[in-house]
């Protein structure tokens, strides 16, 4: 393909595109026992690419207000042929999207593929993590039921206890003092354009770094990786890539055909928060934390330390290539992998327990 | 004195000065209305302090319900012994609404199983401060819930 396009001259004189396929053709993918971690990233943005073309045909009908947010999607849903499948297939390909993203990130880290000079590499990637988190939380108040009401609530509730800045910052999340039609407004507004325009910025970084930088080996699996020829990712690795998606978008039509996102009830800002209530699953292990927090600790208030402690945590993941100095050198750092794990464990623990024990007590 | 001053920056100097602050200008001028633009203008309130909560003889003892105090939920609650109180429902945690559970006897918040007695005392769970409790008094057929001041 891209030899017939190199071949003519069309092309030749409007843009060096010799030098991309020739780039593509020499591209290529160590092989080791960890290579199959490698497929996750692209599998990252393959779920990415069908939230785009989702979340545009969504738009078409979509309407983001308070009074007409929930009837408009209801109207997705029952009147618009396949409506129910292409809104099902947005909210199941975000959760598995920010599957996908959590996957590659710690396979990543655990692979040390963050080592100089591959740190904006990650700095980025977890950026855009973070930036799936936000696409995750602004998309969630849009259908404006009870469930979605009361988690942007309590959200943009936790965002007022950082120090100094935490009320501005309600405001400028809420559109107000409260959650309100203002808010549906402002979260749809952040979700169709400011996060998307970032998410293509970083994004667009991340994978040309990436082709720069040509595909980390993991201090495990140097030896192996000298012995085993890498594999040309044209069109092997491409291929089994698309292998990959292929999957992917079967499970992905199987869940949303399956199990049809539900819509709830239409929320209704005088009514009790219903029992039973958690956020999505990624948002779980913080969401339990929460409840086991004491009221106050020392004298501060629970809740304040622990958002705290969340927001330290998500800062020194964002630099561990800039404190983990240590593998440059040729070294193991134990610490990181450590923490990765119990990392790993709490978030696993809590969530299970999240679901596991009932919610009524 | 001035003609010494000048002499001694550089026109390479003054120029970098000249178009770093006019960047900075630009920046700032560009920046300041559009961060004023984005925080929500406050809307005025009417300040009410008082409400019709409820009327007598809706609520059944050990029972509870949720009405409107200006913007914000209010929970009205008959104890088991029959006697009203009234509360703010949003929740001293995380600003979810309360509500009243039968089976507990007092009030309950869903989000992080916060539980607070008949007379707003946050009993468990993370709530750090009692419910802001309201006068209650009875006009007639009208149950007034009362802000205290
Ligand atoms: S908001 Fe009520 S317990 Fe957290």
């Amino acid at each position: 393909m891209s030899t017939t396009v190199a071949k003519s001259s069309f092309w030749r004189e409007r843009f060096p595109i010799d030098a991309v396929a020739h780039f593509f053709a020499k591209k290529t993918v160590p092989m080791h026992r960890h290579t199959i971690w490698y497929y996750l990233g692209g599998m990252t943005l393959f779920f990415f690419l069908i939230q785009v073309g989702t979340g545009v045909l969504l738009l078409l009908y979509y309407r983001p207000t308070a009074e007409a947010a929930f009837e408009s999607v209801q109207f997705i849903m029952t009147k618009v042929r396949f409506g129910w499948l292409i809104r099902s297939l947005h909210s199941w390909s975000a959760n598995l999207m920010v599957a996908a993203a959590m996957i590659h990130m710690f396979s990543v880290f655990f692979m040390k593929s963050y080592r100089k000079p591959r740190e904006i590499t990650w700095v980025s990637g977890v950026l855009l993590f973070f930036l799936a988190l936000a696409f995750g939380f602004t998309g969630y108040l849009l259908p404006w039921n009870t469930l979605a009401y009361f988690a942007t609530k309590v959200g943009t509730e936790i965002a007022s206890v950082v120090p100094i800045v935490g009320h501005d910052l309600l405001l400028f999340l809420r559109g107000g003092e409260e959650v309100t039609g203002a808010t549906l407004t402002r979260l749809f507004g952040f979700h169709v354009a400011v996060l998307p325009m970032l998410t293509t910025a970083l994004l667009g970084l991340h994978l040309l770094l990436v082709q720069v930088q040509g595909m980390s080996v993991p201090p495990q699996a140097e030896a192996q990786a000298a012995q085993r020829k890498p594999m040309p990712f044209f069109p092997y690795f491409l291929m089994r890539d698309l292998v990959g998606w292929l999957v992917a978008l079967g499970v992905l039509a199987a869940l949303a055909a399956l199990f049809p996102w539900e819509l709830g009830e239409k929320a209704d800002p005088f009514a009790s928060a219903p029992p039973g209530i958690k956020p999505e699953w990624y948002f779980l292990f913080m969401f339990q934390t929460l409840k086991y927090i004491p009221a106050k600790i020392l004298f501060m208030d629970g809740e304040v330390l622990g958002i705290l402690a969340f927001g330290l945590v998500g800062v020194f993941w964002l630099l561990v290539p800039f404190l983990d100095r240590r593998p440059e050198a040729g070294g193991r750092t134990r610490w990181f992998t450590v923490f990765g794990w119990v990392a790993i464990a709490f978030i696993a623990v809590m969530s299970l327990i999240a679901y596991v024990v009932p919610q009524t007590f | 004195m001035m003609a010494n001053f000048f002499s001694r920056i550089s026109r390479r100097s003054f120029l970098d000065y000249f178009l770093g602050g006019g960047a900075a200008a630009l920046a700032g001028s560009v920046l300041f209305p559009v961060l004023k633009y984005i925080m929500p203008p406050a809307i005025p309130q009417a300040v009410q302090n008082d409400v019709v909560a409820g009327k007598v003889g809706e609520l059944a003892p050990n029972s509870g319900k949720v009405f409107r105090f200006g913007n914000k939920p209010g929970i009205l609650v008959r104890t088991p012994e029959g006697d009203y109180r009234a509360f703010s429902a949003v929740c001293t945690h995380l600003q979810c609404t309360v509500q009243y559970r039968d089976d507990f006897k007092h009030i309950w918040c869903a989000c992080h199983n916060g539980h607070f007695d008949l007379t707003g005392r946050n009993l468990e769970g993370p709530p750090p401060r009692p419910l802001e409790e309201y006068r209650v008094e009875i006009r007639g057929e009208d149950i007034f819930a009362i802000r205290q001041t």
